[in-house]
């Protein structure tokens, strides 16, 4: 495909090899955005490892009914730690990995605005995940046997109180959660501040690369959403040591307060980690499909709407705490209101593939499938939105099926995509699109066997966080199924991490630009050197390579 | 497969007694038909979508050969006035939806209380469901009894719900939607049962250890049926002399300080009372049947049918042990 000369030479001087410990010291002290992003993504995947084992531990316990594979302590905690470990430690590590990394690449940056707080940021994101698995150690404290949290990802007070959560372990789970909080924190003060201030010379905000428009809504949300989350834990550990009555009930505290500071943050949460998901794609859907994007600026707008409708819409998450019914019109309302943004995002990516020609890569292969599955994904969420149909389904499998498609089906296809797309900048060397194929079609079967499965239960009755339920029931079946797809989608894991390590040592050398695209990070070697851009790019277009390329029919002419 | 699956999921679609597509009560039928037209607007949107998406990566997919195979394509950079078309038109469509949804909301949560309505105060404790019938001066647990209700003359029952504890939520579904029992705080709802019969649901809010087993059981009585259970509810304890043996090992240990036997020295109020325990057709919150072996195997060892029961064993002699059982099951 690369039918263009490559705009910088692929020179990168031999370094000499080093001591192992050398390399360390290296890692451990960079403040290099590109180092830092790596780690971040390094670090997110083996989390992603551990969660996605403990998904398939739960799976195994409720294929059939009444089994006994693990006990309902044993099975409370697996939950709670596979959403808090998705959530905290994957979504968001990988999302700001691959933002760290990206970001100042693609404005025509040296490096992120604050390198040490960069720094810092990973750092105490890393040691929250490592405290929060301490956890099964340290649990009880010394006394008795190691524990994790079990009080699941929303620990919906009183059942955080010390009377009904005695020990450390919901301890490690606060404090877990605070620290991730401060990273997450310091890192989106980071990006907004680089993409305000180091754009290079030529790149206005209205020829900003979309992928970091939408990274700097998602840090706005992060400011605004992280906070209230960071302050509630503070608060639950005042609960817990030193008396107060915050979310006490049975001091006259209120349980509700502490669900409504969890959905404050829970909900533009979900957009946190979607956003970047819309980021990726706005770069890849054009490039394989050769064409600009549509409607760039509706795009921005969609986005930044999107940004602030979804501080509206959290008590979505309430319809059935006992609301008024003004209320609960108010969050019906402004829940249904973020369909109309997302639709015009769907719609602009539907276009800018209309008559454009289309190369199904791996990449543009999860691409689409995000298309298709964020679709169904936010018509789930239409109906959710509808407050009576929630009351019937709320906290049942219905929900974890719709918000398993907004996060398996949409965000995590399309960090899939942003891997074959952008691993050959971070490394050097492609990706095998043969391995790449196997790992999207036993990934997409898995994912639907399971996901488009488990809407049905919740539909019967079935409700989340149970360990275990009756035969007569009859979710047997349905929950098999569920289980079975689970096997494809830890083969398909399996083919992917080997890819990732065997194309580091055996893949095809990419070049500096081995799908002939458009912003700036293609501009140069793979991997970038420290210095990321040997002279400072100027720009006069929204694809500065694009302009490159075709210097007779040059971007900057229609903008 | 996905055939067969669907057959058999059509199947058990109606004859699931948790399912919310059989309603039984106006509220459960009220958000069915609310959901219909919503999979009706989004099944619609979806098919128009996905139809797109499909068109497009099969017309315009790239080809290898041909006669511009390597040249780019058009460049086109977006249309105000199309903008403008996917923007409203599904402004209309949420539109129509949250007017639909709004009326649904206010049916619902704000209908007028009739006043020969019954009121029954649900109480939410760790794993288990405490009734109160404050009018009636009834005490129970874990299986409701309401009357049905005839559509010409509504006797609906009104729920006040709360908890003793954490969290947990009151959900039977082929009555009405879900509500959060939140202790310190006060939720209501109302069921009106249109046939009689048994309604099962469970504990809908993550609860602790035991939340799986939090069972619910609605008996939606005739009107005989339930004058009858009213009357002998409101008898103490039946004082069986064959049982005298057990009522006192009873009373002796610290059975007493959590349960309730009315009529006796029995009156703790953390456990779920049992005046007339051994009329219930379940025990341990609908987890099993009462019967004499399953009531002998949970006193010896609670954890048995529900491990994380906050009932401790009471470490009775097997002697003790049948006393007691016995005493428990004369308390029709």
């Amino acid at each position: 495909m690369a039918t263009h000369a490559p705009i910088a030479d692929a020179v990168q001087e031999a370094a000499p090899r080093r001591y192992w410990l050398e390399v360390l010291h290296d890692w451990v002290t960079t403040v290099d955005h590109k180092k830092i992003g790596l780690m971040y993504i390094g670090y997110a995947l083996i989390f992603m490892l551990i969660g996605g084992f403990q998904a398939l531990l739960m799976r195994i316990q409720l294929a059939v009914p009444n089994n006994t594979f693990v006990s309902p302590q044993v099975y409370n905690r697996l939950f709670t730690m596979h959403g808090t470990t998705m959530v905290f430690f994957v979504g968001m590590p990988i999302l700001f990995g691959f933002g760290n990394y990206l970001v100042p690449l693609m404005i025509g940056a040296r490096d992120m605005a604050f390198p040490r707080l960069n720094a810092f940021s990973f750092w105490v994101s890393a040691f929250a995940g490592i405290l929060l698995y301490f956890s099964y150690l340290g649990g009880s404290g010394l006394y008795g046997a190691g524990t994790a949290p079990d009080v699941s990802w929303f620990a919906y007070a009183p059942l955080t109180a010390r009377v009904f959560s005695p020990g450390h372990s919901t301890d490690y789970w606060t404090l877990a959660v605070f620290l991730s909080g401060i990273g997450s924190i310091g890192t989106a003060v980071n990006i907004v501040a680089t993409a305000v201030c180091m754009r290079c010379p030529g790149m206005k905000l209205t020829r900003m690369p979309l992928l970091v428009w939408l990274y700097t809504v998602m840090s706005g949300l992060v400011f605004v959403a992280v906070s209230p989350l960071t302050a509630a834990q503070i608060m639950l550990l005042l609960d817990r040591y030193l008396g107060s009555h915050f979310f006490d009930t049975q001091a006259g505290g209120s349980a509700i307060l502490w669900i409504h500071f969890f959905w404050i943050f829970g909900h533009p949460e979900v957009y946190v980690l979607v956003l970047p998901a819309f980021a990726f794609a706005n770069e890849i859907i054009p490039v394989f499909s050769r064409k600009a994007i549509f409607g760039y600026p509706a795009m921005v707008a969609a986005s930044v709407g999107i940004g602030f409708i979804s501080l509206s819409v959290w008590a979505h998450h309430m319809f059935t705490v006992g609301m008024t019914s003004g209320a609960n019109t108010f969050f019906t309302l402004s829940t249904m209101a973020v369909s109309v943004p997302t639709g015009i995002k769907i719609f602009n990516w539907l276009a800018t593939m209309w008559g454009g020609k289309i190369h199904f890569t791996t990449s543009m292969k999860f691409a689409v499938g995000f298309l298709f599955q964020f679709l169904i994904a936010g018509l789930t969420g239409i109906m959710l939105a509808v407050s009576p149909f929630d009351w019937q389904v709320h906290n049942t499998y219905f929900v974890i099926a719709h918000f398993h498609y907004v996060l398996v089906g949409s965000i995590l296809f399309m960090i899939f995509s942003a891997f074959y797309y952008w691993y050959p900048k971070m490394t050097g060397r492609m990706l095998s699109e043969k391995l790449g194929t196997v790992h999207f079609w036993l990934f997409l079967i898995g994912f639907h066997v399971t996901f488009d499965t488990m809407h049905f239960p919740g539909l019967l009755g079935m409700p989340r966080h149970i360990y275990t339920y009756q035969v007569d029931r009859g979710w047997g079946t349905l929950n098999m199924i569920v289980s079975s797809g689970a096997i494809f989608q830890a083969i398909a894991i399996l083919v992917f991490v080997y890819n990732m390590v065997n194309s580091y040592f055996r893949g095809r050398m990419a070049g500096p630009d081995p799908w002939d695209a458009w912003t700036l990070e293609w501009a140069v070697p793979s991997p970038p050197p420290h210095y990321n851009f040997a002279v400072t790019p100027v720009v006069e277009s929204r694809r500065p390579l694009w302009d490159l390329k075709h210097p007779d029919d040059p971007d900057s002419q229609y903008e | 497969m996905p055939v067969a699956s669907a057959a058999s999921l059509l199947a058990t679609w109606d004859s699931t007694q948790t399912s919310m597509f059989s309603p039984q009560a106006t509220p459960a039928h009220l958000i069915l038909g609310l959901s219909r037209l919503m999979l009706a607007v989004t099944g619609g949107i979806f098919i128009v979508v996905a139809g797109l998406l499909t068109y497009v990566c099969v017309r315009y997919r790239h080809r290898k050969s041909g006669p511009n195979a390597i040249q780019e394509p058009q460049q086109i950079y977006g249309s105000t006035q199309i903008e403008l078309s996917w923007t409203v038109i599904p402004i209309l469509i949420v539109v129509m939806l949250f007017l639909a949804t709004a009326r649904i909301i206010f049916a619902t949560q704000d209908a007028p209380k009739p006043a020969n309505a019954l009121d029954v105060t649900v109480i939410g404790h760790q794993f288990w469901w405490e009734y109160r019938y404050p009018k009636l001066g009834i005490i129970t647990a874990n299986e409701l009894h309401i009357p049905v209700s005839d559509p010409k003359h509504p006797t609906p029952t009104y729920l006040t719900i709360t908890s003793a504890d954490t969290d947990h939520s009151f959900w039977v579904p082929r009555l009405a939607g879900k509500v959060d029992a939140i202790p310190n705080r006060i939720n209501s709802m109302w069921i009106d049962p249109q046939q009689a019969g048994l309604y099962l649901g469970q504990c809908n809010q993550y609860c602790g250890t035991q939340h799986a087993l939090m069972l619910l059981r609605v008996y939606a009585d005739t009107p005989e049926q339930f004058t009858a259970w009213v009357k002998h509810e409101q008898q103490p304890a039946v004082a069986d002399p064959s049982a005298a043996e057990g009522r006192q090992i009873f009373q002796h240990n610290a059975c007493i300080s959590c349960h309730s036997v009315g009529g006796s020295a029995a009156t703790g109020r953390f456990g779920p009372d049992l005046t007339h325990f051994a009329s219930r057709s379940t025990l341990a919150s609908g987890s099993v049947p009462l019967t004499s072996a399953n009531v002998r195997a949970f006193v010896n060892n609670p954890g048995y049918f529900k491990p994380g029961v906050l009932m401790p064993p009471m470490h009775l002699n097997p002697h003790d042990l049948d006393a007691v059982t016995a005493y428990l099951m004369t308390l029709k």
